[in-house]
């Protein structure tokens, strides 16, 4: 028989924080803009998790409902961070984040 | 059956808050404006008339300037309120840095004007996009949740990454969207982190009033439970603020972009978007969590000390114009900073603090918006030149143009008998009185280093030969009024502070 531990919203908690340093790791290190994007959503949604495990703990509705607001924000974002990579690659074939360096001093 | 209608009769339990629709006004006319502007000019079958999207826009900016003074006269006599269950406030600080704001959209407005169509960009998304972003800086302001504060924060963040990267015509601009948009979704990735932290330490998002987080917080400091997780959350927030006021080590996107973007958008990012960060900096951290005071000023010492040296140095070095003023304005928020350090103290020292951080926000919001407009003539056709070399000659070319500019660049220095002086004088002074002499000495410094890099320009004007290939520089009739009315405000409270000083302190006396 399996020993099946008691799962406490600790550990949400702590898996949000996991994915949210796996998140800021990849915007640090990764060099594509999509993949940038991709990392900042994860970081978005690990606070999602976050903010859920902590609602279930108080036992009030406030944390869930902040997903949504934290959802919207984030699909915004989306929106506007696809087309500024889209107008880039229109006048230049990459918008990898080395490349495009126009500005510096 | 009874367990499938229970949700029901919750929900009908759920009653929507009553909105004071009166006292949110400023916000709606921005809001009202600029769905006008976007829908309207998108379903009418030709462009409108020239210079309809800024005199729309810059209206909109004096109406919900002068709506705010109403309610303004409406919290003398009736004292601050709380509208929407308490999400916004109504309140001193809020109104002042939401005028300052309006006076920023304004500023902006005349001056895009005549840009757009130089650089043959006109379009009334970008009119809009000023609207939304002035309406997030008016809700970050007057926020008093922290959620509220978010969604603020991302609308003024979201319309500010467009119009950086609004220049169809130039590789720069878009880069400057990119950046400003990967580094601006990191950091308020932190903010949010923040948020959920301090939502799970105290078990609200509200900042002040009944069941608030400063009401949460005696309790955590009492018994020291959840401690660690609140002040994890107030680093987090301050990470996020931090970005957005450009202070030091946060402010590695401020040259790149102010650089990139569009010049009349540079001006409105470093007046309208550091007035709002301040505003919330202030209300979210400084006035709602004073019982952790000994967990955050240090940290806000440090940045303000960073922000200052790093800033007036790094400015030195540049030889791009643009970005020696995003340089500069990194240590103007150093300032600003300095003012924050000393309204922490709280109490009577504590006000003067908050009164001089307001005076600061509009004083400067105004200044940078005139030295930026002057930057966008100079310009020229292309936006490309801004290095030290263009201009040269310009005191020659265009005496009154360069001598405004002298004006600005001196006030900015904090020279006296301008408003920057008064500016940072009573920020230092509020350092001083709060016993905060390290942090006022080297605030002092580090204005005599930065005094180096406006002198450089004003010796380009005045002392350099200019080429003789350049093309003469135009002075359109918006432009040149929103420079007018800059140099104007500046010279009138470098002369005559004491009204305006007055009106910061009841400001900052009437806090909800």
């Amino acid at each position: 028989m399996i020993a099946v531990a008691n799962v406490t919203p600790t550990w949400y908690l702590l898996l949000a924080a996991a994915l949210f340093a796996l998140g800021c790791t990849g915007v640090l290190v990764r060099r594509n803009p999509l993949v940038m994007f991709m990392c900042i959503e994860l970081m978005l949604n690990a606070v999602n998790l976050s903010f859920v495990a902590f609602s279930r703990t108080y036992g009030d509705i406030k944390g869930q409902t902040t997903v949504f607001f934290v959802l919207v924000v984030a699909a915004a974002e989306v929106v506007v961070g696809l087309g500024i990579v889209v107008a880039i690659l229109r006048r230049r074939p990459s918008a990898n984040a080395d490349d495009i360096a126009e500005l510096k001093g | 059956m009874n367990l499938l209608l229970a949700p029901m009769q919750q929900a009908e339990k759920l009653a929507s808050p009553s909105v004071n629709w009166g006292s949110l006004t400023p916000l709606l006319v921005l809001l009202g404006t600029g769905l006008v502007l976007l829908v309207g000019a998108a379903l009418s079958p030709r462009p409108w008339k020239r210079g309809m999207y800024a005199t729309m826009t810059a209206g909109a900016a004096i109406a919900a300037g002068v709506l705010q003074f109403v309610l303004w006269s409406g919290t003398v006599h009736h004292g601050p309120k709380a509208l929407v269950k308490d999400a916004i406030v109504v309140d001193g600080p809020s109104l002042f840095i939401g005028i300052s704001i309006c006076a920023a959209l304004l500023l902006a407005a005349l001056v895009t004007d005549n840009y757009l169509r130089r650089e043959d960009i006109d379009s009334p998304e970008v009119y809009g996009l000023y609207l939304m972003a002035a309406l997030g800086g008016l809700v970050m302001a007057a926020s008093n949740d922290l959620i509220v504060l978010f969604l603020g924060l991302e609308t003024l963040s979201i319309a500010l990454y467009v119009l950086a990267a609004a220049h169809r015509k130039r590789i720069e601009s878009q880069e400057a969207g990119l950046k400003y948009f990967v580094l601006g979704g990191f950091s308020s990735a932190f903010f949010l982190y923040g948020i959920a932290l301090i939502y799970g330490a105290t078990g609200t998002t509200k900042l002040r009033g009944t069941e608030s987080i400063k009401t949460a917080l005696s309790l955590v400091v009492e018994t020291d439970k959840n401690r660690a997780l609140l002040v994890v959350g107030v680093a987090l927030l301050l990470v996020g603020l931090a970005f957005k006021v450009a202070a030091v080590p946060f402010h590695s996107w401020t040259p790149d972009v102010y650089q990139g973007a569009p010049t009349p958008v540079t001006g409105f990012m470093a007046s309208a978007a550091k007035a709002a960060a301040f505003g919330a900096l202030l209300r979210s951290v400084v006035l709602s969590m004073p019982e952790l005071r000994d967990d955050w000023r240090p940290a806000i010492w440090v940045l303000a000390i960073l922000t200052l040296v790093v800033g007036s140095i790094l400015a030195v070095v540049q030889t791009n114009v643009k970005r020696m003023l995003a340089y500069s304005s990194i240590s103007h928020a150093g300032f600003i900073l300095v003012g924050i350090e000393a309204a922490a103290h709280g109490g009577e020292s504590g006000n003067r603090g908050v009164a001089s951080i307001l005076f600061y926000v509009l004083t400067y919001a105004v200044l940078v918006s005139g030295t930026f407009a002057v930057a966008t003539l100079v310009g020229r056709s292309g936006d490309a030149a801004h290095s030290l070399d263009s201009y040269k000659g310009l005191g020659k070319q265009r005496p009154l143009l360069a001598l405004t500019l002298t004006v600005f660049l001196l006030a900015q220095a904090g020279v006296p008998l301008t408003s920057g002086f008064v500016a940072k004088f009573s920020v230092i002074t509020a350092a001083a009185d709060a016993n905060s002499y390290a942090i006022a000495i080297i605030a002092m410094l580090s204005a005599v280093i930065g005094a180096f890099l406006y002198l450089r320009i004003i010796v380009s004007m005045f002392l350099e030969e200019g080429d003789a290939e350049g093309d003469k520089v135009a002075i359109p009739f918006g432009t040149g009024l929103a420079v007018a009315i800059s140099a104007a405000f500046t010279l009138v409270v470098g002369f005559f502070p004491g009204w305006l000083l007055t009106l910061a302190k009841d400001a900052a006396g009437r806090l909800f």
